[in-house]
């Protein structure tokens, strides 16, 4: 219960700071105050926070989970692959980005679409959409904080009591601190799990009687010697991986906080850091994750592992149900978790878990990214600013940070999908498909509001072709997969063990490539904005 | 001249992501424990930083910062829309 405490102190402290952001707010009430800091951040906030904002439960338990049952291949997959395309597509679209908002007052990416390509109603079926992707994501940060304050309390606090209490946190100090307290939290976090993750890997390293012993038994056994190899996934689905991280910047919460920057030189740093801090943070999680597959003394990883091989030797003869439990068994969010409350002690584990529950709460920008977006693109654009007044504005996105997280926790206590597969599936893949829209507004001279329009539809469409599928056709057992649709010996469609693949790539890749021809064609056929308009957004041409 | 150099960078660190000569084989273990295809990522987070310094340097879009220069900064601007 002590490791439960500290983290209870830990949860304490970002209230603190959520609710003296508010009073160092300088212009409270304005809507540019509450939702961008002012367009003030300076170059340390800005890396940590922006790295802390894509560091979610996803990240941390996600992929320890994914490792432990997938290997080393994790790291490749996820982190390395982000570590290139993120801050490259930061670097190319977040200075424009912020460009743009400190020329034009834009707060949103929707603002900037409806003025690049003269539109209104295109504006709120983008809004619509960006919204609907958004939600799993935030759902994952109310799920990983009910996982973690279940396994760092040993099971004494439930998962609906310790999702509860991480929402209420999440959602008081973006109610009271907006971005600036969004920013200082998450910097506080970063901060704190760059520290403690590094310190996780020794304690536990050290109490597994040294890693090199680790790998040893691991290599001699032939069930678990794969996972130092990447032989478990194919090339087809680790190259289309790569095309994952263009969800970033097409994430709103992203490309809002590229909004905040005081000056457009604080990208500098954070570009060129930002592959290191992927580094530090997903190293040790993927490597513990493996490792913790040949820990024997820890009932429920032995569980995990044993669910696991009944799955890969009897799941073909299973029906799809008792399969799902399966997989739900042999899941590994928690592995890290286990790992801590096994060989680090009580005081330590606490700290840890404040550390990896510090990554787990970055939900607050989805939160904050949503209530600003609604409040600019829907509750502003419809008149209500011009009615009510700016306060109202503000106080209309507080209601909706309280009304949004509300529907988060209900839907994460009924979310039957572990952390990682959810968020992949449906908002990364959405948010990748939906990147063609930033790339045609800020480089593309012919792109028109009628090609965003086929694009936006077209990823809403696939999302929920995908998710329908899914559920349709029942994921088969670990190995081959089951093949729905195929054209000369060439597996057009298949239901994998871990989702869907289409001629063997993920959906994501023939989801931004549709979406990217998409937005070629139909601009291509339909009428460009003004000359004008062009001219403010391609100065230099 | 520069641009395309650093066109082809970005290319050439891209394909090396899909090392697939590593893809079978945890050996030689790194330091005596660390999997060869874990390292190799590891080195490439390393390779894609040092890569957004030559970008930094070489290629800021400081025309940006110019354009905001000289322009006042306006709010009013998204409320008109």
């Amino acid at each position: 219960m002590i490791p439960a405490i500290v983290v209870f102190i830990y949860l304490a402290v970002v209230v603190y700071i959520g609710v003296f952001a508010f009073r160092k707010s300088t212009g409270r009430g304005k809507a540019e105050d509450y939702f961008l800091a002012s367009r003030s951040l300076g170059p340390f906030v800005f890396l940590l926070s922006l790295f802390g904002t894509n560091m979610t439960a996803f990240a941390i338990l996600g992929s320890s989970g994914h490792a432990f049952n997938n290997g080393i291949v994790t790291f490749g997959l996820m982190a390395s692959s982000s570590a290139l395309v993120i801050p490259l597509t930061i670097f190319l679209i977040g200075t424009r980005v912020w460009a743009l908002g400190k020329k034009y007052g834009f707060m949103t990416p929707v603002q900037m679409f409806r003025d690049r390509w003269e539109c209104g109603h295109i504006g709120t079926v983008i809004f619509a959409v960006q919204a609907a992707l958004l939600l799993p994501y935030i759902i994952i940060g109310v799920m990983g904080g009910g996982t973690t304050l279940n396994a760092i309390s040993g099971g004494v606090v439930p998962f609906w009591f310790g999702g509860a209490v991480v929402a209420m946190v999440v959602m008081s100090y973006v109610f009271f601190g907006g971005m600036r307290g969004t920013a200082w939290v998450n910097t506080f976090q970063t901060v704190l799990f760059l520290v403690f993750g590094a310190i996780a890997l020794i304690v536990i390293g050290a109490g597994m009687g040294g890693f090199r012993s680790a790998v040893t038994t691991m290599q001699n056994s032939p069930a678990l010697a794969p996972l130092l190899t990447r032989e478990r996934i194919s090339p087809l689905y680790f190259f289309s991986y790569t095309f994952i991280p263009l969800s970033a910047i097409a994430f709103p919460h992203i490309s809002i906080f590229c909004l905040t920057a005081r000056k457009m030189s604080q990208f500098r740093k954070t570009v060129i850091f930002y592959p290191l801090c992927i580094m530090a943070i997903w190293l040790p999680c993927v490597f513990l994750g493996v490792m913790a597959n040949r820990v024997s003394d820890v009932p429920q990883i032995r569980q995990k592992i044993e669910a696991r091989r009944t799955l890969t030797t009897q799941g073909r003869q299973m029906p799809p149900e008792q399969r799902d439990e399966l997989r739900e068994q042999a899941a590994g969010d928690d592995t890290i978790l286990l790992l801590l409350q096994r060989y680090a002690p009580l005081w330590l584990a606490g700290l840890l878990g404040a550390g990896i529950m510090a990554a787990v709460m970055a939900s607050d920008s989805q939160i904050l990214a949503l209530s600003t977006m609604f409040t600019e693109d829907v509750f502003a654009f419809y008149g209500g600013k011009r009615r009510f007044g700016e306060s109202v504005q503000v106080q209309t996105g507080r209601i909706f940070v309280i009304l949004l997280t509300v529907l988060a926790y209900a839907v994460a206590l009924r979310a039957p999908e572990t952390i990682f597969e959810l968020a992949i599936q449906y908002a990364f893949s959405g948010y990748a498909a939906l990147s063609p829209l930033l790339v045609a507004a800020l480089f593309w001279k012919g792109s028109t509001k009628w090609g965003a329009l086929a694009s936006t539809v077209w990823t809403a469409l696939a999302v929920i072709a995908v998710a329908v599928f899914q559920a349709v056709v029942p994921a088969p057992a670990p190995g081959p997969p089951t093949v729905i649709a195929s054209i000369g010996g060439l597996e057009l469609l298949s239901r994998t063990p871990g989702g869907t693949a289409v001629f063997g790539f993920m959906p994501v890749v023939p989801m931004v490539i549709v979406s990217a021809l998409l937005m070629v064609v139909v601009s291509s056929l339909t009428a460009k904005p003004q000359r004008e308009t062009l001219a403010r957004y391609f100065v230099r041409s | 001249m520069k641009k395309v150099l650093l066109v082809f960078a970005i290319a050439v660190l891209y394909t090396l992501h899909q090392d697939f000569w590593f893809w079978r084989t945890p050996y030689p273990l790194v330091f005596g424990f660390v999997p060869v295809g874990l390292f190799y990522h590891a080195c490439f987070a390393v390779a894609a930083s040092l890569l957004m310094w030559l970008l930094v340097t070489f290629a800021w879009p400081g025309h940006l910062e110019e354009e905001i220069e000289t322009r006042t900064p306006s709010r009013e601007d998204a409320e008109k829309l």
